[in-house]
């Protein structure tokens, strides 16, 4: 598998060069975020807004009303946390074209408790006019900008830096509202989103290797949700449904696909992994994948026992299933 | 726009008047904001500021849906303040709660039917009791107060970067100095050199809970702005000579006019009532009654 290291400092500058009415906005993460060569390549175009997010928030609603697209760049949780009666009545009332990046989704950071996003999604998606889309790879995070083109309101992103795993072809663009599905079987129905994919990934081979055959769909558009492939994957398999998120069971993947289930009644059984209505702490990335129950292991483990099958896998056996670049395995013709 | 003090001073009268009308015929009211704020909003809309023509007819429009995706029909309310443009000023009305007052400001110099106010607070109308930014006048929506100084801040930025000459322009409440955002939108605007940011605080010392100093200080105010960078001009906030040299003076850093108002300028019986003057309820028919003769003398003053 190919890794990718920092994909949004270069493109980022890139997609900017042609677009003047891009400016971003930092409260003292520039670098964090990714975006220092920006400031560097674009400084009449960068905003220190300093360690305060609620002007910054007001701010960058000023800027939109006057025909700017800001570009908001600090860690998730100072976008929806901290600030949120800006962002609700500056920002998202008015519907304002403001591009909400927030980086450290859920646990990748050792950050710990103040700067995990645990319960973003499921803020952002009780915030009427708010999208939100969240990137999985490489490869969204290079195209998750085209995607907001389309979107004259707020765009929240939930963004991934550093090294990157490139899980899906660089020729396959994340697409508003359009799910990837990644995998095709009849026993149950995997939906997962952000870095829960890559691990999502690896337990369905293992649990191919077990005979049982999922059905695993990535979601990049997490609202407005309802890509008529899932409800065709999920009426497709006899098997429940299993979503994973980087995020707290409550109101974010698996509260939306459960009320996608329910809506339509499509009368699925709907198993929620993710973390379960907890804060988490500060240690590495896979460490509180494991300690969580977010990782390849605990889902191939939970399906199992979902599925009445006691399966002999070691989380060793899990951890060296190969995650290759996976296009999707449906062809456009059939979204 | 070229008014002579009679005719700001016209306007001033007609805001208190007018509010005062209503908070009787309603029986309760925001009365002290149009009492101190008069002079304020009268040279705001009759005096300062360059804005151009309403940008539409000027009878409010019923509520026709919240700002989305969808709602064509939507209509911001920023039209009553005319067009925007390169050489104009802009006005970013802060404290919600002063709704009736700008209506009434709005009313008195044109720029809204004169019989607008009978569907104020009314079910379906746009002219509600806390304006958002579909009411006639109101640009952003900050019922949340504290939150239009950034916006302005963001507005006068954008405009800096285009090199336009117009202000833009901040109607505030003294309460609003105890959020934080305001302090961080300060410091914010120094910061960015926005010598093109004005704002103006009606600063009646009053607040929901009684007086501010006994509620939450924030003086000394102007000493505190400008140790923020800002340009903060104190002056008699009911002055019209001393405010509008205030307001007119140019200046290389963001200024705020600290207008000192009494919150119950000319209508002396009110103060019976302090400390608690953010609305005004009338405790019996005996204590409305002299309200009412309060206000025919108001009227006949004139």
């Amino acid at each position: 598998m190919e890794m990718v290291t920092r994909p949004h400092v270069q493109n980022f500058i890139d997609w900017s060069k042609d677009r003047p009415e891009v400016v971003v906005l930092s409260a003292d993460l520039t670098n964090s975020c990714e975006v220092g060569k920006w400031r560097d390549t674009y400084p009449d175009r960068f905003i220190s807004a300093g360690m305060a997010e609620q002007n910054m928030m007001g701010v960058a609603a000023g800027l939109a009303r006057e025909g700017f697209k800001p570009w908001i760049h600090t860690f998730a949780v100072f976008i929806y946390r901290r600030p949120y009666d800006q962002l609700a009545m500056s920002i998202a009332y008015p519907n304002l074209p403001v591009r909400l990046v927030g980086f450290l989704p859920g646990i990748v950071t050792p950050g710990g408790v103040t700067h995990q996003a645990i319960e973003d999604v499921a803020i952002m998606r009780a915030t009427p006019n708010m999208t939100i889309v969240e990137t999985g790879d490489a490869t969204e995070v290079e195209s998750v900008l085209d995607v907001t083109e389309e979107i004259d309101g707020p765009v929240y992103i939930r963004m991934l830096r550093g090294r990157l795993p490139r899980l899906f072809p660089a020729d396959e663009p994340m697409r508003l509202g359009v799910s990837r599905e990644l995998r095709s079987g009849r026993d149950v129905t995997i939906l997962t989103s952000g870095i829960a994919t890559e691990e999502a990934m690896r337990a369905t081979d293992v649990l191919a290797q077990h005979d049982i055959d999922a059905t695993h769909i990535h979601v990049s558009t997490l609202k407005p949700f309802g890509d008529p492939l899932i409800e065709d994957a999920i009426t497709r398999s006899n098997g429940p449904v299993v979503t994973l998120e980087n995020h707290t069971i409550v109101g974010g993947l698996g509260s939306a696909v459960s009320e996608f289930v329910t809506d339509r009644g499509l009368g699925r059984r709907v198993v929620r992994m993710g973390l379960q209505d907890t804060y988490a702490h500060g240690a590495s990335k896979q460490y509180l994948l494991e300690e969580y129950g977010l990782d390849a292991y605990a889902l191939v483990h939970r399906i199992g026992s979902e599925l009445g099958r006691s399966l002999e896998v070691s989380r060793e056996e899990v951890s060296a299933a190969p995650v290759e670049v996976a296009a999707s395995a449906v062809n456009a013709e059939s979204l | 726009m070229t008014t002579s003090d009679g005719d700001v001073a016209r306007i001033a009268h007609g805001i208190r008047t007018r509010v005062f009308e209503h908070v009787l015929r309603n029986g309760e009211g925001y009365l002290s904001q149009a009492l101190s704020s008069a002079e304020i909003f009268a040279l705001l809309y009759g005096g300062v500021l360059r804005l151009g023509p309403v940008d539409g007819p000027t009878a409010p429009a019923p509520f026709t849906g919240v700002p989305g995706r969808g709602n064509a029909s939507y209509r911001s309310g920023d039209r009553f303040n005319g067009a925007p443009a390169p050489d104009r000023d802009r006005l970013i009305f802060s404290p919600a709660h002063y709704a009736l007052v700008l209506y009434a400001a709005l009313i008195e110099v044109g720029r809204l039917d004169g019989d607008a106010l009978s569907v104020f607070n009314q079910d379906g109308s746009s002219l509600e009791m806390i304006g958002a930014e579909h009411s006639p006048g109101v640009a952003t929506t900050t019922g949340s107060l504290a939150q239009a100084l950034s916006q302005a801040a963001g507005i006068a930025l954008a405009r800096k970067m285009r090199g336009e000459t117009g202000n833009t322009w901040v109607m505030m409440s003294d309460g609003e100095f105890q959020e934080g955002q305001t302090w961080e939108a300060l410091a914010f605007s120094s910061f960015h050199g926005l010598d093109r940011l004005r704002a103006v605080v009606d600063a009646n010392g009053q607040q929901c809970d009684g007086e501010m100093c006994d509620v939450g200080e924030i003086e000394p105010l102007a000493e505190r702005v400008r140790a923020f960078g800002w340009d903060a001009r104190e002056v008699d906030g009911h002055d019209l000579g001393a405010m509008q040299a205030a307001m007119s003076e140019g200046s290389d850093r963001p200024v705020l006019v600290i207008a000192r108002t009494n919150p119950t300028q000319g209508v002396p019986i009110y103060e019976d009532k302090a400390p608690l003057l953010h609305t005004l309820r009338f405790a019996s028919e005996e204590e409305k009654s002299r309200f009412e003769d309060a206000y025919r003398e108001m009227t006949e003053a004139r």
